[in-house]
């Protein structure tokens, strides 16, 4: 029996190691196409593999020591005594010496994904927020300035306004205005692998990129109420023409009334607010 | 002063029995409004155990959503969701989550390691008669219960609390943000406060009773590393705890009394008038987990130490490394205190703070790492007992080791950006709070049974509950790495809404079915704990040739604990000692003239 439990403690470990080297295959791996779709994701990405391969070499050593010293234990003749031994000075230095370089390394390695992306580029300030998003029970509220217009703190009467979809151009740094309305939210794009909450009372300036043109899901991951599953939105990156475009014509459609008005003037209001106010 | 509290410094001799001097209290006094820390111990024990079962049933409802979302739950729905259909609603669902890490962390976890073997050890293992406020100490265990009184009550205002536990404002704050944070929510801060209570009691006298109230001889480094575990625990208590206390009283006044300490104005909260206040929501994050971060150390760390001396005696071994492991689990708890921020990364911290919560996060693994490496180097060469203790004992570590990887992957802040409030966490803190925890309270209970009731648990069901628990809590949490992995975000009553998770459902229907296995092995528990109660094999006073001093007392121990007061000769790892003779033990009572292994007596 003492030989089943030291296989028995082995092998949970070789399943886990299984599962996660068939999870890619299986589709049970990041989502969608398993890749990063912006420039911090595909640097989080090879961190997370960095100490994926790190974990999973101390996790397996460490069991196969544990299954080891299981083992012998189990096959120890009857009549042997255990080893009498409080410890061992080296031993102990060695396991605290080894563990710490690599802990090390792994701190040092990472600050410079994350002072790339949240310290030295890209303050607030340094580009424009071509959106402000407004998270409230169980919606996502996305503000954009007219065109040509930058993004005013306050909603101005010219403003763009969208529900649960994000247009933002593609292959260039893009910053939006993140605020709640009530509770806490979290403004999460699982592609993008961007995070950030939604804080009531302060204006958080996020930043990001999506590297090719596609929808991405948007979700809530901060907790907000009984709804708090229900906050399904996108973010959809196209090329900039395309997403200058979809603005021009979502001005003019929100300015229409559905009227076929007879002074040219007002028919063309979104373009008449571009030219009168530089 | 001392004189009075320190215990005399010669022993008495045999047969002055110490628990003569004690009068036997009525019925009542015996074992309900008890003093003595062995009753309350068990007290402690018995309600932790039933509470277990509660939190065990809220999950179990979490894992019938995830898997059928929106069905009917057969038996259960009916009787709670009866207006619903026997369906869990999204509210009820929020519910389920907040009371299940409610129930778990405030009533099972942290009393059954503080409250039920806290009190039953210390003073047995330190050679005590008692704790040193055996009357604080039974208030302790009775403001337990206005706390479950307030729980359970929350649950019939709309529903429960729902705002998860840890409460985040503005939602748990303002009564329209949620149907559950109404008076359920004022109830819910009243039980936390009634917990934080029934601790603060207990921390001080666990303090103050391993400081004055050791036996003659036991110095600090002879003492287990229970006691170890139970006295940086009391210490971290001690120092958090206060702060909790504050900021949720805090909320209560925000909620009560119209103050705006975490409400900003200008808030529109399901067409309400707008709210009036400068208050900051971060504030209540930074308070509460700097409670809320070390509060995992008061889970963790006194399991560590019990399982450092179960392991010890089931290996027939000195513990590998004892100050190391003593420095480690006080570098652990000091550090426990400066690495709270790691909760919130993502929730508009300054992001150059988050690196110095990085850095001391990482640093916190190292004092991990050595622990483990200190447990396989204790069963290293050991003669081991394959017995339901060494079992739960040793997935203890394989577990601690599971958890504590994936906490690297947390640690690093940009990672973290994207694992954090998705099943990844779910998954991390379950290997720690279930798979290293619990399976350490499971392995305890096997253990101290014997000297509780002085009966013997039946080995045969603790193996058969040892493996069916440890094969289902694996096919339960492992997978919830890859759920994290795939954007599976926390508290979400139907993921399969978003197209990009709806294939994890079969992954989700296997993880509740292992979960329902889960849940019904601990009636074996339950089963092996009543019945051996009563019917278990009699056990004399040391049933597994252990050192410590709370096997020298009879089983169970009378009112006062020793027949003797016992004096104590060296620490309590002298297994296989080529100066023990025929036995491989040597009790702390028991005369060493130096220990063998050094040159220079000690």
């Amino acid at each position: 029996m003492a030989r089943f439990w030291s296989i028995y403690f082995m092998s949970w470990a070789a399943l886990a190691v299984a599962l996660c080297l068939a999870a890619p295959s299986l589709g049970w791996w990041f989502p969608d196409t398993g890749e990063a779709m912006s420039s911090i994701g595909r640097r989080i990405d090879g961190l997370f593999y960095i100490i994926l391969w790190i974990t999973s070499i101390v996790f397996v050593g460490t069991q196969i020591a544990l299954g080891y010293v299981l083992w012998k234990g189990a096959v120890k003749p009857a009549h042997e005594k255990a080893t009498y031994s409080h410890g061992n000075h080296t031993l102990e230095v060695i396991w605290t010496v080894i563990p710490g370089i690599v802990l090390l390394f792994i701190a040092i390695y990472q600050m410079d994904v994350w002072a790339a992306f949240r310290m030295r580029n890209y303050a607030p300030g340094e580009i424009e927020a071509i959106a402000e998003v407004t998270a409230r029970q169980f919606e996502w509220r996305i503000r954009y300035p007219a065109p040509g217009k930058p993004l005013m703190p306050m909603p101005q009467p010219d403003d763009v306004y969208t529900v649960n979809d994000l247009r933002i151009p593609v292959g260039r740094p893009v910053s939006i205005s993140l605020r709640s309305g009530d509770v806490q939210h979290s403004f999460f794009v699982p592609v993008l692998r961007i995070k950030q909450d939604a804080l009531p009372g302060t204006v958080i300036p996020v930043w990001f990129d999506a590297l090719q043109p596609g929808s991405y899901d948007l979700v809530c991951a901060e907790l907000c109420g009984w709804g708090h599953y229900k906050m399904k939105a996108r973010v959809l990156a196209t090329s900039e023409e395309l997403f200058q475009k979809w603005k021009q014509e979502a001005v003019l459609l929100q300015a229409d009334d559905g009227i076929v008005s007879t002074n040219p003037q007002e028919n063309s209001a979104g373009d008449q607010a571009q030219t009168s106010n530089p | 002063m001392s004189a009075t509290i320190t215990p005399p410094a010669v022993s008495i001799p045999p047969g002055d029995e110490m628990h003569a001097v004690h009068h036997q209290p009525g019925w009542i006094r015996r074992y309900i409004f008890s003093t003595d820390h062995k009753v309350i111990g068990i007290q402690f024990l018995f309600t932790t155990l039933l509470m277990l079962m509660v939190g065990g049933a809220l999950a179990l409802g979490v894992r019938w959503q995830l898997a059928w979302p929106w069905e009917r739950m057969p038996i259960l729905g009916d009787m709670l969701f009866r207006t619903d259909g026997g369906q869990i609603t999204p509210e009820a669902y929020t519910m389920l989550f907040t009371m299940h890490a409610t129930v778990m962390i405030f009533l099972v976890v942290i009393p059954i390691l503080a409250g039920a073997f806290g009190n039953f050890l210390i003073p047995l293992q330190i050679g005590a008669e008692d704790m040193a406020f055996p009357t604080l100490n039974m208030l302790s265990y009775w403001f337990m219960w206005p706390a479950i009184g307030c729980f359970m009550l929350s649950f019939a205002y709309d529903g429960g609390p729902a705002a998860g536990w840890t409460i985040y404002p503005v939602l748990a704050v303002l009564p329209q943000a949620a149907p559950g944070s109404g008076f359920a929510q004022t109830l819910w801060l009243f039980g936390l406060t009634f917990v934080g209570f029934s601790s603060m009691f207990g921390s001080i006298n666990y303090m103050t009773t391993i400081i004055n109230m050791r036996a003659p001889g036991m110095t600090l480094f002879r003492m287990p590393m229970t006691i170890w575990g139970m006295f940086i625990t009391a210490i971290l208590q001690a120092f958090a705890l206060p702060v909790l206390t504050a900021a949720g009283f805090m909320m209560l006044a925000d909620r009560m009394l119209g103050t705006t300490f975490f409400i900003p104005g200008g808030l529109v909260v399901n067409n309400a008038p707008a709210t009036v206040g400068g208050g900051q929501p971060l504030m209540w994050q930074h308070l509460f987990w700097f409670y809320s971060h070390p509060a995992v150390y008061i889970m963790l760390l006194p399991a560590m130490g019990m399982v450092s001396d179960m392991l010890a005696c089931m290996s027939r071994k000195p513990l590998f490394g004892y100050k190391p492991m003593i420095f480690s689990m006080a570098t652990i708890a000091g550090l426990g205190f400066i690495v709270w921020g790691h909760h919130m990364f993502t929730s508009g911290m300054n992001p150059i703070v988050g690196m110095t919560f990085m850095v001391s996060t990482i640093l916190i693994a190292l004092p991990s790492a050595i622990k483990t490496f200190n447990w396989i180097g204790t069963m290293w060469g050991g003669k081991l007992q394959f017995n339901t203790v060494l079992l739960n004992c040793a997935a203890f570590v394989s577990m601690f080791i599971t958890g504590g990887l994936s906490g690297i992957f947390m640690a690093a802040v940009p990672v973290d950006v994207y694992i954090h409030d998705t099943y990844f966490i779910v998954a991390h803190f379950h290997y720690i709070l279930f798979g290293s925890t619990l399976f350490g309270i499971f392995a305890a209970i096997h253990f101290w049974f014997p000297k509780m009731f002085g009966r013997m648990m039946s080995d045969r069901l603790g193996q058969i509950h040892f493996f069916i628990t440890f094969a289902a809590f694996n096919c339960t949490f492992f997978p919830m790495h890859l759920l994290g992995i795939g954007g599976m975000p926390r508290r979400y009553a139907d993921p399969y809404h978003f197209p990009y998770l709806e294939h994890l459902l079969p992954l989700n229907q296997f993880m509740t079915y292992a979960a329902i296995v889960m849940g019904f092995a601990q009636f074996i528990l339950l089963f092996n704990f009543g019945w051996s109660i009563f019917f278990g094999k009699k056990c004399g006073r040391n049933p597994w040739n252990s050192n410590g001093l709370e096997w020298q007392a009879p089983s169970p121990p009378p009112h006062g604990n020793f027949d003797v007061q016992p004096v104590v000769y060296h620490g309590p790892y002298e297994y296989s000692s080529p100066v023990s003779g025929e036995n491989d033990f040597l009790p702390q009572t028991e005369y060493m003239p130096r220990r063998p292994d050094q040159s220079q007596g000690h």
